[in-house]
């Protein structure tokens, strides 16, 4: 199963490598990330997809927790949250039959972004199992390039990942 | 007003920080030139990176205060690494300073520019990279706050030379308090989890107390030693652990994992429950994971959460600092109205094993002792003269186990080496920062011929200091702990762990730096030479004990294997 983590870490050069080293050293695999700063530029929230057991995932929030870059981590896979993620696909084909395939496309929403010279681009949003079928039901000779944005999520209700917590460090 | 440069010795003087280890170079020039104008801060020239960051290492964890190291650019930096890594894997506070090429330069591939931060990611606590010369007073204070508080470890503090630039002044102001957001540092353990972890203890019939070096990070040996009296159970430490309980006691049962005890490891095998307190359930101790402590239950306090679970899951977790999870078990222990579990049948078998196959401690009194020298012996001897008080540096190999098992360390912090990395060279070099903090005491190396060639460079840096450790060579002209695995596991095909005639004479060699060397070839010899190595109180003496060259390190644990399958001896195996 997929797990979805997401996390609030300092916006520090360097911050985002020792997350994403903290995978590669302890040999965990990331299936999806995405990052970018919050309301607060101070603060950056990534969120990230991997396909460990539990037991592994909960030594990865932990090990996040441990990098004193990393301020929150959240399992939104255990909580009640909601979650989407966003392609864009470009196609060679006609506007037309682009439209009709996003229309036949189970669960998933979209629309057409450009034409020009027979190919097509198209976004298309919803659960991430779904655009997986949708790309797989593309022909080879049709299909020119994906970019996904990953899987985003937020919990729902008054739990947020946002913080004011600082430790104060007093000497005397 | 002050530079980078001053801002940032002046820095780690408010840090009260009055010695340092390093080397200089041209992107730490300015830093240099700071420390030549104050005379606060000691700067101590080592001869090699490596050893700089072993130094603070060494100093770190004989006083338990911060150890700082400072290296410039590039090839400065890259040969710190080793010495980083070392620390890491203890968790032993240390704050790195490493110069850097200047702001502009950096990705350029410039002269001597390396990428610290990316190089020494995976094996530090955390680094900075110093992007505004005022930032650096308070980011010293984060950085000293960082390595030592929690789990410690390293930091690295990456200086591009333009930071420190003594043309550049601002108004120096070390901050009084500092704020880092969601760095939690765990102290009281949950009191529900205490008081089911005093259930278990007053319940168990074989209950075991296996400790680590968190009970030396957290400074809780007198709290371990009180809760240990209270239970009344078999005390064994890990290797990292070795004198936080003190090993002259009654209830002390030797060193567990792979050349732990015949009686630790049967015990930790056959117990009921076992209590781990800051261990990490590390490799070297668990053996195979899957055969680990498969009848035992199992209590866990450890300072970083990531540690619980990690490797054995355990009933109950105590999250917290060891000294204060210890003193909060202690006064449960107390006010519990459950009756003690009568723990005498167990000590009678515990008896048994330690008769069985317990170490000989007496073998300075072997009968029929031919002229050939044990290694066991001369740790035996070392034990004898310095009346078991000295600190003790050590490489890795045989002699650091040796070392382990029959010096008996009864305080902490007396016990000094390289358990999680197992880094060649740590013995001269950390001995150093010992003598530094402590120049009144008795500080030996315990080394091998193959291990003190890693960093046989500081001896020049002992003579230039007046350094007067003593280095005690366990001679025995091989890599030993290699050939030991090559002799059960190879068939005895020893590829690589034979110098041929290439020794040096480790007599002359520390003679041409000025020390004293002196060569024990036979055992009637021994306790002599060992004396009079001490009795030379302000010089360096290098005892070069040539030892039996086929001795092997035991009990061993079998690869694979549960803790109770061990290589006893040559010939006797319990599996
Ligand atoms: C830097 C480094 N390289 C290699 C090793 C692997 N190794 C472990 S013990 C050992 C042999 C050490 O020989 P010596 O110092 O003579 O000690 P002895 O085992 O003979 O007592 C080696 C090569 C290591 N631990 N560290
Ligand atoms: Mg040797």
């Amino acid at each position: 199963m997929l797990s979805h983590i997401a996390i609030l870490m300092e916006n520090q050069p360097g911050a985002l490598s020792r997350v994403v080293g903290l995978f590669s050293q302890r040999g965990y695999n990331i299936d999806s990330l995405s990052v970018a700063p919050t309301q607060d530029p101070t603060l950056s929230r990534l969120t990230m997809t991997t396909s460990e057991n539990s037991e592994i995932i909960n030594q990865i929030l932990r090990q996040l927790f441990k990098l004193v870059d990393v301020v929150m981590v959240q399992n939104l896979t255990e909580a009640e949250a909601y979650s989407i993620e966003l392609a864009i696909i470009k196609l060679i084909a006609p506007q037309e039959k682009v439209e009709q395939i996003i229309s036949k496309a189970n669960n998933l929403e979209g629309k057409i972004l450009n034409e020009q010279d027979g190919h097509t681009m198209f976004e298309i949003w919803g659960d991430s199992a779904d655009i997986d079928t949708l790309l797989a039901s593309l022909k080879d000779e049709e299909f020119l390039e994906v970019t996904r944005s990953g899987l985003l999520g937020m919990t729902k209700g008054n739990v947020a990942l946002n913080t004011n917590d600082q430790t104060k460090i007093s000497y005397e | 007003m002050t530079s980078g440069g001053e801002a940032l010795i002046r820095a780690l003087s408010d840090e009260k920080i009055d010695i340092i280890f390093g080397y200089p170079g041209g992107a730490a020039l300015h830093i240099y030139d700071a420390i030549y104008q104050q005379d606060k801060v000691q700067h101590i020239l080592v001869r090699h990176e490596q050893a700089a960051v072993h130094a603070a290492d060494g100093f770190a964890r004989a006083t338990g205060k911060t150890g700082v190291a400072l290296v410039t650019s590039g090839p400065g930096a890259t040969n710190a690494i080793t010495g980083i890594a070392t620390a890491y894997m203890d968790s032993i506070p240390l704050v790195v300073i490493s110069g850097q090429v200047a702001s502009h330069l950096i990705g350029t591939d410039a002269f001597q520019e390396t990428d610290m931060i990316g190089i020494s990611r995976p094996i530090v606590k955390h680094s900075f990279l110093v992007q505004s010369a005022e930032e650096i007073p308070a980011i010293v204070k984060k950085a000293f706050h960082i390595a030592s508080s929690g789990r410690p470890g390293p930091v690295v503090i990456d200086v591009p030379k333009d930071m420190t630039d003594p043309k550049v002044e601002f108004e120096y102001k070390f901050p009084k308090d500092l704020y880092l957001r969601s760095y939690p540092i765990l102290g009281k353990a949950d009191p529900t989890e205490v008081s089911d972890a005093v259930k278990m203890l007053k319940a168990a019939k074989k209950p075991v107390i296996y400790s680590g070096g968190g009970v030396i990070q957290s400074d809780a040996s007198e709290e371990l030693v009180n809760l240990s009296k209270m239970i009344g159970a078999p005390v064994t430490n890990t290797l990292m652990g070795l004198g936080a309980f003190p090993a002259t006691d009654n209830q002390f049962i030797g060193m567990l994992g792979m050349h732990g005890t015949y009686e630790a490891n049967m015990v930790m095998s056959e117990a009921d429950l076992i209590f781990n307190v800051g261990a990490r359930f590390d490799d070297r101790i668990t053996n195979n994971p899957k055969k680990f402590g498969l009848e035992a239950k199992k209590i866990h306090i450890d300072s970083d959460p990531s540690s619980i679970d990690k490797i054995i899951n355990v009933d109950v977790a105590l999250q917290g600092d060891a000294k204060l999870v210890l003193s909060q078990l202690c006064k449960e222990f107390e006010n519990s109205k459950l009756k003690n579990t009568d723990l005498k049948p167990w000590w009678g078998q515990i008896n048994e094993w330690k008769e069985k196959h317990g170490l000989n401690h007496n073998m300075l009194n072997l009968e029929n002792q031919k002229d050939i020298i044990l290694p066991q012996q001369v740790i035996q001897s070392l034990y004898k003269v310095t009346k078991g008080k000295a600190f003790i540096t050590s490489d890795v190999g045989q002699h650091q186990m040796f070392a382990a098992q029959y010096y008996k360390f009864d305080e902490p912090r007396k016990w000094i080496n390289s358990g999680g990395l197992g880094t060649m060279g740590f013995g001269l070099p950390s001995a150093m920062g010992v003598k530094f903090a402590f120049p009144d005491a008795d500080v030996a190396c315990v080394t091998g011929e193959g291990s003190i060639q890693m960093c046989i460079q500081e001896l020049s840096t002992c003579s230039q200091y007046g350094l007067p450790v003593k280095i005690i060579n366990l001679n025995n002209r091989a890599l030993g702990m290699v050939k030991q695995w090559q002799d059960m596991q190879y068939g005895g095909r020893y590829s690589s762990i034979s110098y041929e005639d290439s020794l040096p004479d480790f007599v002359k060699l520390a003679e041409s730096f000025g020390h004293v060397g002196l060569k024990v070839e036979k055992f009637s010899e021994l306790n002599e030479a060992m004396e009079e190595a001490f009795s030379l109180k302000d010089k360096l003496v290098f005892l070069d004990v040539l030892i039996d060259p086929d001795e092997h390190v035991y009990p061993m644990l079998e690869a694979g294997g549960s803790m109770s399958e061990m290589r006893i001896s040559k010939k006797d195996k319990t599996f």
